[in-house]
C-alpha cells in the first residue's frame, strides 16, 4: 500500500463533496443538486428542470430538504446550487408530502384523457403521478375547459387543458431557439401557453417543444394517433438530412416510420433537431417511392426485375467503356453512406471512371478539408467565429442552434461576413456586408481595422466557411477564406458543406479523380456531347445544379442515363435504367458529418419493395461487369473501407458505434491562396443577385412529406424596401426579372436585411423556375427588374 | 382660501412627531415651492456635504426598517451590493397594492419630492448609478403628481448630472406598473421593469442586491422607507431614534380600514404604540364603528394571519407581533366588527390572491384557485363538513407544516409563531391560505354553522359537456 502524503493530494477545486440521502456524491461547482442527483440512484420528480436549458423553479415538484442551521429548509432542487458539505434529502416525509401536493395540484385541473393522449404511456406526468404522487386526487371540482388541441402552427398543435404550464416550450422558443412565438398569457389559474395574434409558432424548431413537453399538450401533426409508445419500435442513429449529422432515434410501428426524436449528445446537437430532420420521415414512408427497378421503353419507364435492369446497365456500361473511359461519369453519392460511396469509389476505380463528384456545382473545393479543422465543440469554445458561410439557420439549422448559443452566453463573438442578414446577423459581434463579387476586397480591409484586429488576438479563431451564393462563382468565397487565412494564419476552420454526407463521399473518393473535372465540368462536357453515359447516385441535378439550361442540354446530349435513386425525379424520368435505392432508416452503415464525425445509422424498417442499399447495387452491377469487389457483407465492406481510406482508419465498427460517433484522421496538408478576384462591376441599374436555399424548399423529402409540402412558399424575390420604391412597385407585385435574354415573372417583396443594389433569389421554391437564370459560367449574375407594363 | 387642513383626505394628522407626513397638512403639498418653504432638500446638501459612506453608516445606525413588508434594515440591505460592479440600480418600489395598504399612495401623491430627495440620498449614500421609481398602474394621480415632481426637480438641478454642483450625479427614471399585484414581489417588480411578464424569481441565486435588474447589483427600496431619509438627515440619528424603540426607531404609517369610526392612514410612532391605542384611540381610529364589539382584525395587510381582541395590546414592533402569530407587513390594519360575515370576508381576501397569482408555481396556481372554489361553495351554502378539511389540507400543500396563528384564550389556543414554510418562490400562494387559516382557526363554528350536513357535493352540470350515446358499441367487429 502506497502511503500519500495528504499535502500532495491534489484538490481539484471544482469539486463540491455533498450528501444525497446519505450517500457521499461529488458534484461540480455552480451544478444544481438536481444534476448532481441524475448521477445517483436518487430521481427527484421534475416538470420544468431541463439540463439544457435556464432553471424557473417553476413547477415546485423538485422540492427537497437542505440542512441549515436554521434546521432542514425546503428548497427546488433545480434552482438551488451545490455547496460544499451540503446535506440533501430527497424523500423525507415532509418533502413526500410536498411532492405529493404538488403532483396532486397538478393533477386538480389536468384532463386525464390518457387513454387518447399520444403522451400516454411515456408521459413524464402519467409516470411520476404513479411513482411520486398521491395515488388519488381530492379536487372534486369542475376542471379548467379549453377548445381542445388548437393548431399553432402548420405542424404543432397545442391542447391548453393538457397543459401544466411548466414554461419548457416558452423558454425553448425564447432562449434556444431565439423564436419567443409562444408565451404565457393570463395570469394565475388562467394562465395558458399561446402565440400572438396572427403569428403562428413557425420556427424552424417547433418539433423540440413537442419532444420537451412533459404532457401532451404539444402535439405534433405527422405522429398525432399515429402509434401508441409501447408499440413503437426504435433504433439510434444519425440524422442524415444536412451535413450537421445530429443524433437521433427512430421510432416505428407495424415496419412503417412514425417518428423522430432527439437524442442529446455533447458534442453536436444537444438533443435539439430542426423541423425538417424531424418530420421528413414521411418522405421515406411515401407511396411514390419507387419499389421495383424501372427500364426504358417505348412507353417510358416500366417495371423490371433486378436481373434485368442489372443486365441492362451492365451491357450500357460496358459499351460506353470500350469506346472511352471518359465518356462514362458518376454524379452524387453524398446521399447514402460512407459504405455505399466508397462501395461505388471502388467500382469506378475498377472501371477507371475518374469523372466522379459527389457535390453538385453548389459546394467547395476539397480542398479545405485538407485546412487545420474545428470541431464544432473547439468552434463554439472559439473567442472568435468568422462566418463566411450561408445562412446556417436556414442550411444548417442545428448548427445554427450550437452558434447562438455560444454567443448569447457571450462565450464566442461573431464577426460575420454576408451579403444580405442571416439568422445569425442579430448575435453577431460584427457583421459586415459585401455586395457578390466583392468578398475577398471586403474581408481583406475589415479584418486590418484595429477593433478586428484586437478581437482576433483574444484567442482561437474558427472559420466557418460554405457557398453562401450560387449564383456567384465559388473562387470568391475560397478567395475571402485565403484572406482569412492571410491576416489569421493560425485560424482552424468548420467546412460547413450542407449535403448529408458530404465528407465521407469525398474521403472514399467521389471526388473528382486524376485532374479531370468537377460536376460543372461534366455536364458542360455532357453538354458539348462527350460524355455517353451517367450515372446518377441519388442525384437529381435538374434541381441540384444551378444552371437548368446547362442541365437539359446536357441529359439531352448524353445517350444513357442510369439512376439509383428513391423516386422518380425530373432528372431520372427518361434514364435507361432505374434501381430503387433503401432509403434511410432502411439501411447500416456509417456517415461522416461537417466535422469529420463518423457515426453509424441504422436499419429500423424493411426496405420499401425490393429496393436494395447502394452499395449492394454496386457488388451487384459489378458482379454484372464481371468485377469482384470482394464484399458480401456490410461489415466486410466497412472493414475493407477503414483499412483502404486513411481518414477511416479510427472508425472500427465500436468506435463508430457509439452515440458520439468517432472523430475521422485528419492531417492538414492544403493551403488556401489569397488568389487575386477580379472584381466585377456592376451597372447601377442592376441588381446583384443572391441565390441561396431556405429551410423548407422543393427538395425531395420535403415535397413528399405529407406535413412540410405545404409550408413550401412560391418563388419570390426581395429586394431592399428602397429599391421596391425605386423598381416603382408595392410590394408582392409580379415583376420582370430578366438576366441575357432570359426573363422570368414573380412577385417581389420587400426585406430590410438585404442591401440595396442587391436582390435575394431563394432557390428551388415552387410555382416559378428560377434557375434558368443562373449561367454557371457567370462570375456573378446580375439581374434587371422591371415593372410588367 | 386656507393653505393647510387638519385633515387631508384619507390621512388623519395628531400631535404625534411626525417625519414623513409633515406637510400633508398643507394644501400644495406637492409642489417645488411648498417643499422648498419647508426644508426641502436640504436633507440632500447635509448628504452632499459629508462623504457616502458616513451617510451611509448614518441610516445603518439609525435601524430604518424596510417598510414594505419584510422589515429589512435599508442601511444593512444597502450593504449587500458587491463594491465596484457597475451599473448599480436603485428600484424604488411604489406598487403598493396589498389590500387595505394605501400609505405609499399618499406619499407619492402628497409630498413626491420627498420621495424624490430620499431617492438622491439613497443613491449617493449606496454607490447607486441610476434610479427607477416604479409606480402602480392604476396611482393616476401619484404617477401625475411624481412626473411633475420629477420634472420640477431636474429644472431646478437636484436630479441630473452634477446634483447642486457637486460631482454626484445621477438619473431617476419613471415606470408605471400595468396592474398587477405580484409586481409589489421584488424580484417580479425587476422582471417587470426589464419588460417580462411580472412573474418573481427564485432567490438564490437571484439575490436583486447582487443580481438583479438588467443582471447587476441593485437595491430595492419601499416609497416609506425613502422618504424616511430626507429627514434622518435634517435631523440627524439621534433625533430619529429618540423616536421609536431600540429595534423600531421612527415611526410608520398605517393604513386603517373596516369597521371603524375614523378610518385613515396616520404617522404612528414605531415600537410603542399598541392595536389598541390604533383602534380605539382618540386620536386615531376612535373606536369601532357604531360602538360595536371587535371580532378580529388583520394586522399587516391582507396576507398577515389575523388578531382577535386578545392581541389588541401588542405594539408594533416585529419582535412582538411575529411570535404571536402574525406579521406587520406593509402597515395596513383591517378592523372586522362582530357585524362581520368571517367565511365571506375570508373569501373576499383569498379571491383576491388567487386571481392575482401570476401562474408560475404550480402550488399558487392551482391551490390558491381550489381554495377560493371551496369557500366559495361553503359560503354559498352547498359546502360539507368535509371541505372544512379540505380547506387546511390544500393549505397544507401549499405551507407544509404548522401554519401561523394567534393565541386564543377561549378556544385555548396557543399561538403558533411566524414565518410559515412554503412550497412556492414568493408570498402570493401562502398569502390565499392565510386569511382562510385564520378565519377556520379562530372561527370555526361560524363554518360549521356554514355547511350543510350532506355527503356528497352535488355537481354543477357543465353545458358543454354532452354525453354521447352511440347505437352500436365501437370498436366491435364481427
Amino acid at each position: 500500500m502506497t502511503i500519500v502524503d495528504p499535502e500532495k493530494i491534489v484538490v481539484d477545486p471544482n469539486v463540491v463533496n455533498i450528501t444525497i440521502n446519505d450517500k457521499p456524491v461529488l458534484a461540480r461547482k455552480g451544478e444544481v443538486i438536481i444534476a448532481a442527483a441524475d448521477r445517483t440512484d436518487d430521481f427527484i420528480p421534475r416538470f420544468c428542470y431541463h439540463p439544457r436549458m435556464s432553471s424557473v423553479g417553476m413547477c415546485r415538484q423538485c422540492l427537497v430538504e437542505v440542512e441549515t442551521p436554521r434546521g432542514p429548509m425546503m428548497v427546488v432542487s433545480c434552482m438551488t446550487p451545490v455547496a460544499e458539505g451540503q446535506i440533501v434529502r430527497t424523500a423525507t416525509d415532509t418533502v413526500k408530502k410536498a411532492q405529493e401536493g404538488v403532483l396532486e395540484l397538478l393533477l386538480a385541473n389536468h384532463p386525464l384523457d390518457c387513454p387518447v393522449c399520444d403522451k400516454g404511456g411515456e408521459c413524464p406526468l402519467q409516470d411520476q403521478a404513479f411513482s411520486h404522487g398521491p395515488g388519488e386526487s381530492r379536487f372534486v371540482e369542475e376542471k379548467r375547459h379549453y377548445e381542445k388541441p388548437i393548431a399553432i402552427s402548420d405542424i404543432v398543435y397545442l391542447d391548453r387543458e393538457r397543459c401544466i404550464l411548466c414554461d419548457r416550450c416558452t423558454r425553448f422558443a425564447d432562449e434556444v431557439a431565439g423564436d419567443p412565438l409562444i408565451s404565457f398569457t393570463s395570469r394565475g389559474n388562467d394562465t395558458q401557453v399561446m402565440t400572438f395574434p396572427e403569428e403562428p409558432f413557425s420556427s424552424y424548431f417547433s418539433g423540440n417543444t413537442v419532444q420537451i413537453c412533459p404532457v401532451g399538450a404539444l402535439t405534433a401533426k405527422p405522429y398525432r394517433f399515429k402509434a401508441r409508445p409501447w408499440d413503437l419500435n426504435e433504433t439510434e442513429t444519425t440524422c442524415t438530412s444536412c451535413s450537421v449529422g445530429c443524433r437521433i432515434v427512430v421510432q416505428s410501428s407495424r415496419d412503417e416510420l412514425v417518428r423522430f426524436q432527439g437524442v442529446d449528445i455533447d458534442p453536436v446537437n444537444w438533443g435539439w433537431l430542426c423541423d425538417r430532420g424531424r418530420y421528413n420521415f414521411e418522405s421515406v414512408n411515401s407511396t411514390e417511392r419507387l419499389t421495383t427497378p424501372l427500364i426504358k421503353s417505348d412507353s417510358g419507364l416500366v417495371q423490371s426485375s433486378w436481373s434485368v435492369a442489372l443486365d441492362s446497365a451492365a451491357r450500357i456500361i460496358r459499351h460506353a467503356l470500350t469506346n472511352n473511359a471518359d465518356s462514362v461519369a458518376i454524379l452524387g453519392g453524398a446521399r447514402g453512406t460512407n459504405e455505399d460511396a466508397f462501395a461505388w469509389a471502388l467500382l469506378a476505380d475498377e472501371l477507371k471512371i475518374n469523372q466522379r463528384d459527389s457535390q453538385l456545382g453548389d459546394g467547395l473545393t476539397p480542398e479545405i478539408f485538407n485546412l487545420a479543422q474545428a470541431t464544432i465543440d473547439e468552434t463554439c469554445a472559439a473567442s472568435t467565429i468568422i462566418l463566411l458561410a450561408p445562412d446556417l439557420k436556414e442550411e444548417l439549422p442545428v448548427l445554427y442552434l450550437r452558434i447562438r448559443d455560444t454567443a448569447q452566453k457571450r462565450k464566442s463573438r461573431i464577426i460575420e461576413f454576408s451579403s444580405h442578414d442571416s439568422g445569425l446577423t442579430p448575435y453577431a459581434w460584427r457583421s459586415v456586408a459585401f455586395e457578390p463579387g466583392r468578398q475577398a476586397q471586403v474581408v481583406r480591409e475589415s479584418l486590418e481595422t484595429k477593433e478586428m484586429q484586437e478581437q482576433i488576438q483574444r484567442g482561437e479563431v474558427v472559420v466557418v466557411v460554405g457557398r453562401a451564393n450560387l449564383a456567384e462563382n465559388e473562387a470568391f468565397t475560397l478567395h475571402a477564406l485565403g484572406e482569412v487565412l492571410h491576416a489569421i494564419p493560425n485560424a482552424k476552420i468548420l467546412p460547413v458543406l450542407r449535403r448529408g454526407n458530404v465528407r465521407g463521399a469525398v474521403a472514399v473518393g467521389l471526388t473528382p479523380q486524376q485532374n479531370s473535372g468537377d460536376a460543372i465540368d461534366i455536364l458542360t462536357k455532357a453538354a458539348a456531347g462527350k460524355i455517353n453515359c451517367l450515372i446518377l447516385l441519388g442525384a437529381n441535378p435538374l434541381a441540384d445544379v444551378a444552371d437548368s439550361i446547362l442541365v437539359k442540354q446536357a441529359l439531352a446530349q448524353i445517350k444513357s442515363v442510369i439512376s439509383i435513386d428513391t423516386f422518380v425525379t425530373s432528372s431520372n424520368q427518361n434514364a435507361d435504367v432505374v434501381f430503387p435505392a433503401a432509403a434511410f432508416a432502411e439501411k447500416n452503415g456509417t456517415t461522416t458529418n461537417l466535422e469529420g464525425r463518423v457515426s453509424n445509422v441504422t436499419q429500423q424498417i424493411t426496405p420499401r419493395g425490393t429496393s436494395r442499399p447502394d452499395w449492394m447495387i454496386a457488388t451487384e452491377l459489378g458482379l454484372s461487369l464481371g468485377i469482384d469487389l470482394g464484399v458480401s457483407s456490410l461489415d466486410e465492406l466497412h472493414q475493407k473501407m477503414i483499412s483502404a481510406i486513411p481518414e477511416f482508419s479510427s472508425c472500427d465498427n465500436e468506435a463508430a458505434i457509439q452515440s458520439d460517433g468517432v472523430l475521422m484522421v485528419h492531417e492538414t496538408s492544403a493551403t488556401i491562396s489569397r488568389g487575386s478576384t477580379v472584381l466585377v462591376d456592376r451597372n447601377s441599374y442592376s441588381y446583384r443577385l443572391i441565390v441561396s436555399r431556405t429551410m423548407y424548399d422543393a427538395a425531395q423529402s420535403t415535397i413528399t412529406s405529407n406535413s412540410l409540402v405545404g409550408i413550401i412558399t412560391d418563388s419570390t424575390i426581395y429586394v431592399h424596401p428602397l429599391d421596391l420604391a425605386r423598381i416603382g412597385v408595392v410590394d408582392g407585385t409580379n415583376i420582370r426579372v430578366g438576366a441575357d435574354e432570359i426573363n422570368i415573372v414573380l412577385p417581389v417583396r420587400a426585406h430590410s436585411g438585404i442591401h440595396r443594389g442587391t436582390a435575394w433569389l431563394p432557390y428551388n421554391h415552387t410555382n416559378v423556375d428560377i434557375r434558368p437564370l443562373l449561367n454557371i459560367a457567370a462570375d456573378v449574375i446580375d439581374v434587371r427588374i422591371e415593372q410588367i407594363k | 382660501m386656507s393653505t393647510t387642513f387638519k385633515h387631508a383626505p384619507g390621512f388623519v394628522s395628531g400631535d404625534r412627531p411626525k417625519i414623513v407626513t409633515s406637510r400633508f397638512e398643507f394644501v400644495d403639498s406637492f409642489t417645488i415651492e411648498r417643499y422648498l418653504a419647508t426644508d426641502g432638500y436640504k436633507g440632500l446638501r447635509a448628504a452632499l456635504s459629508r462623504p457616502a459612506n458616513e451617510i451611509h453608516d448614518d441610516v445603518k445606525s439609525a435601524t430604518v426598517l424596510g417598510r414594505g413588508g419584510a422589515g429589512f434594515p435599508a442601511g444593512t440591505k444597502w450593504g449587500l451590493t458587491p463594491q465596484q460592479v457597475w451599473p448599480r440600480y436603485l428600484v424604488v418600489n411604489g406598487d403598493e397594492s396589498e389590500p387595505g395598504t394605501y400609505k405609499d399612495r399618499l406619499l407619492m401623491e402628497r409630498d413626491p419630492h420627498q420621495l424624490i430627495e430620499g431617492c438622491l440620498i439613497a443613491c449617493y449614500a449606496a454607490g447607486l448609478s441610476q434610479c427607477f421609481l416604479y409606480i402602480r398602474g392604476e396611482m393616476a394621480l401619484a404617477q401625475e403628481r411624481v412626473a411633475i415632481a420629477l420634472n420640477e426637480a431636474y429644472a431646478a438641478g437636484y436630479v441630473g448630472k452634477n446634483i447642486l454642483g457637486s460631482k454626484f450625479s445621477v438619473d431617476i427614471v419613471l415606470h408605471w406598473g400595468a396592474g398587477a399585484y405580484v409586481v409589489g414581489e421584488e424580484t417580479a417588480l425587476i422582471e417587470s421593469l426589464e419588460g417580462n411578464r411580472g412573474m418573481p424569481r427564485l432567490k438564490p441565486p437571484f439575490f436583486p442586491a447582487v443580481n438583479g435588474l438588467y443582471g447587476q447589483p441593485t437595491i430595492v427600496n419601499n416609497v416609506e422607507t425613502l422618504a424616511n431619509l430626507p429627514w434622518l438627515l435634517c435631523n440627524g440619528v439621534a433625533a430619529y431614534t429618540a423616536i421609536g424603540t431600540k429595534t423600531s426607531p421612527g415611526t410608520r404609517m398605517v393604513a386603517v380600514s373596516g369597521h371603524v369610526k375614523r378610518p385613515g392612514v396616520f404617522e404612528i410612532i414605531n415600537g410603542t404604540t399598541t392595536f389598541r391605542d390604533l383602534i380605539f384611540g382618540e386620536d386615531f381610529c376612535g373606536g369601532i364603528k357604531n360602538d360595536n364589539k371587535l371580532k378580529a382584525f388583520v394586522p399587516g395587510g391582507g396576507s398577515a394571519p389575523w388578531f382577535t381582541a386578545d392581541q389588541l395590546d401588542l405594539p408594533f414592533e416585529a419582535s412582538q407581533v411575529g411570535p404571536a402569530g402574525s406579521m406587520l407587513g406593509s402597515g395596513a390594519v383591517i378592523v372586522m366588527d362582530e357585524t362581520t360575515d368571517i367565511p365571506a370576508a375570508a373569501l373576499t381576501l383569498t379571491h383576491f390572491y388567487a386571481h392575482e397569482s401570476c401562474g408560475k408555481c404550480t402550488p399558487c396556481r392551482e391551490g390558491g384557485t381550489w381554495l377560493e372554489r371551496i369557500l366559495r361553495r361553503i359560503v354559498d351554502g352547498d359546502g360539507t363538513d368535509a371541505d372544512l378539511q379540505q380547506l387546511l389540507e390544500v393549505g397544507a400543500m401549499i405551507c407544509p407544516g404548522d401554519f401561523p396563528h394567534a393565541a386564543n384564550e377561549k378556544l385555548g389556543l396557543t399561538a403558533v409563531p411566524f414565518p410559515y414554510k412554503m412550497t412556492t418562490i414568493c408570498f402570493v400562494g401562502p398569502s390565499a391560505f392565510a386569511p382562510v387559516h385564520s378565519a377556520l382557526t379562530l372561527f370555526r363554528s361560524e363554518f360549521e354553522s356554514r355547511v350543510t350536513k350532506r355527503v356528497t357535493i352535488p355537481v354543477t352540470s357543465v353545458s358543454s359537456v354532452k354525453t354521447v350515446t352511440t347505437a352500436t358499441p365501437v370498436g366491435v367487429h364481427s
